[in-house]
This record gives structure tokens, sequence and C-alpha cells, in this order.
């Protein structure tokens, strides 16, 4: 097959592309990250070797606040479970996207963040490119910008002259645009309406620190509810 | 820095763990070799459209509806990024346009 004489160098031709925003967004919220550490007394290496072993952006920014407060593991540990909660429906969500990879499979799930799962489960490869290494190379890519973001932070500090406010809103931008190639899917948009609306629900009943999970089970608890309804 | 080297090492290493453990948790449950419940294979197709909903309410639940801009700056930049994608359906484009709207709003019209 004339197609698969490149596999490498097509695949990452065509992932690329669909990860610019999420490069956007991370090189800008893993500056801010390494800045933030350098600022509370944990320089590049430490912001790096962060990103590398944790990478999820939201939770290494509570991090900072519990390595500069009274030492409590259990705490973390806790904390890290619940915050990214939502983690754990996206596996559920690639289970099938995802099989048969062979052992790169834990390095994918290693790497599956809110922004690499909506790839994922957005885009299919287009034609002529292999799952496989389209996969490996949205997560590897989605990878390096986050660890290269939170390293360039901490080199430089807060030396930026460029004002980078509101640029973070690429990942915004990156979640209506993937909503909406979900919605192209008929028998998906009650799925769709269900999220935003239950996430709306928790968000006013819970407040904005605490939707993720109280969402995460309305959401459960409707779908699973109106399967009957929902599967046609 | 008023933890020790291995205490902050120990406390990025179990933040590490529990972040790791609700990505690999589905994987565990329903391995590769066996077939997943139905149930499971159902939120399996309509998981991905209710989390991206989840997502955009998420990004956007910093916003104060009740204060001066009352999330004018989020609304405009969200309803010009999906006429952009409905209307050319180019992701960069519909991203890069909303977004350099969003910090326009945010640095100069709003600030």
């Amino acid at each position: 097959m004339e197609t698969r004489k490149k596999p490498i160098s097509t695949a990452l031709k065509a992932a690329f592309p669909v990860t610019v925003p999420v490069m956007t967004g991370y090189l800008c919220l893993g500056m801010a990250f390494g800045v933030l550490m350098k600022a509370n007394g944990y320089g590049a290496l430490w912001s790096a070797a962060m990103s590398l072993v944790v990478f999820a952006g939201s939770m290494q920014f509570l991090t900072i606040s519990l390595l500069t407060a009274a030492f409590d593991p259990l705490q973390a540990f806790l904390l890290a479970v619940m915050v990214n909660a939502r983690h754990m429906f996206y596996g559920l969500a690639v289970l099938d996207k995802y099989k048969g990879l062979g052992k790169v499979r834990a390095f994918l799930i290693f790497t599956l963040t809110d922004e690499t799962f909506s790839i994922v489960s957005s885009v299919e490869p287009p034609e002529g490119v292999e799952r496989k290494p389209f996969y490996i190379w949205v997560s590897l890519l989605d990878y390096a910008y986050w660890v290269g973001g939170s390293l360039l932070g901490g080199l430089m500090g807060n030396l930026l002259s460029f004002d980078t406010t509101g640029m973070d809103f690429a990942l915004t931008a990156l979640f209506v645009v993937l909503f909406m190639e979900q919605w192209k899917k008929k028998e998906i948009r009650p799925a769709g309406a269900i999220g935003v609306a239950c996430a709306a629900v928790s968000l006013a009943v819970f407040g904005a620190d605490n939707l993720v999970i109280p969402a995460m089970i309305l959401i459960l608890a409707v779908l699973l509810g109106g399967r009957k309804q929902l599967c046609r | 820095m008023q933890m020790t080297f291995w205490q902050a090492a120990l406390i990025i290493l179990v933040v590490a763990l529990g972040t790791q453990l609700t990505r690999w948790i589905p994987f565990w449950l329903f391995p590769e070799k066996k077939e997943p419940p139905k149930a499971v294979a159902y939120l399996g197709r309509v998981l991905p459209a209710a989390m991206m909903g989840l997502l955009v309410v998420y990004c956007l639940k910093g916003v104060q509806w009740t204060a001066a801009p009352h999330g004018v700056p989020e609304l405009v930049s969200v309803a010009v990024v999906a006429a952009l994608h409905k209307w050319k359906g180019n992701v960069l484009l519909s991203i890069a346009g909303g977004t350099i709207l969003y910090m326009l709003l945010v640095q100069v019209v709003f600030a």
C-alpha cells in the first residue's frame, strides 16, 4: 500500500494542525505555572519535573498551594483523585479507540488530559493515516507543549513583555469547536445537551469550585436513566 | 521553600499517583480482552459529547455574570468561535479568531 510508506511523518502532519490550539493554551498555561512555581521558590527543574510526572493542568496549579502549606501527602493524594475524577469518564469513552494498540497504550493512558481526550474522541485520523501513530503524535505533542511551557516559564520568571492575558481562551475555543464537531452526529446531540445542562445546574448549585464531581454524577445518572430513549 | 526536598518530591509523587489512578481505573475495570458490558459501550459512545459540554461550562465557570462586564467578552467570543466554525468549518481559524477577539476584548475594550 502506497500510503503506508511513511506512517510516522504522515501521521505527524495530520496530528500537528489539530494540536495547534492545545499548543497555544498549554504554552500559556504551562508558562504561567512555571512562573508561579518560581515565585513560590520552586525553579524550572521542579516545574518541568512536575509536568513530566503529573501532566494535569488544574491539579498542578493546586499542587503549588499544597507545596507551600503544611506537609500532608494523604490530602494531596485525595485531592488529586477528586480533582481529576473526570478522567475516569475519558477512559470509558476511549476504551474502544485505544483497543489493540499494544504497548504504547500505556503512554496514551498516561497522557490522557482533557485536551488530548477532546481531540482523540472528536477527530478521526484522515484517510490514509493509521489510528495508532495519529494518537501517539497527538498525545506526545500535547505532552511536549505542556512540559516545554512549564520549563520556559520557570526559566524566564516573569520577564515576558507581551501581554498574554486571555490567550488561554484558546482552550475554551477548542472545546467549543469540538463540541460542535460532536454535535454533527445527530444521534449524539441529546448527550451533548445533557452535558451542558448538567454542568450548568451543578455550577449553579455547587459553585465554581465544586462543580465537576456533582456534574459527573448527574451526567451519568441522566445518560443511564435515559438510555432507552437515547439509544433510539 | 518551606518543605524539604524529599517532602516536596513526595507531594508531587502522590499527586501524580492520584492523577494516574483516575486515568487507569477504566482500563483496569474493563480490560481489552474482555467485552465490556453493553452499558459501558453505550457510555463510550455518548460520553464524549456530554464531557465536551461539561468542559465548555467548566471553562466558563469563573465568569462573573452579575458584575461588569457580565460575561460579555466570553459570550461574544464563544459566539464568534461557533459562527466561524459553522461558516468555514476550519478548526484553526475558528479558534484563532475567537482567541484573538477575546484577548482584544479583555485587554483593550473591557480593560
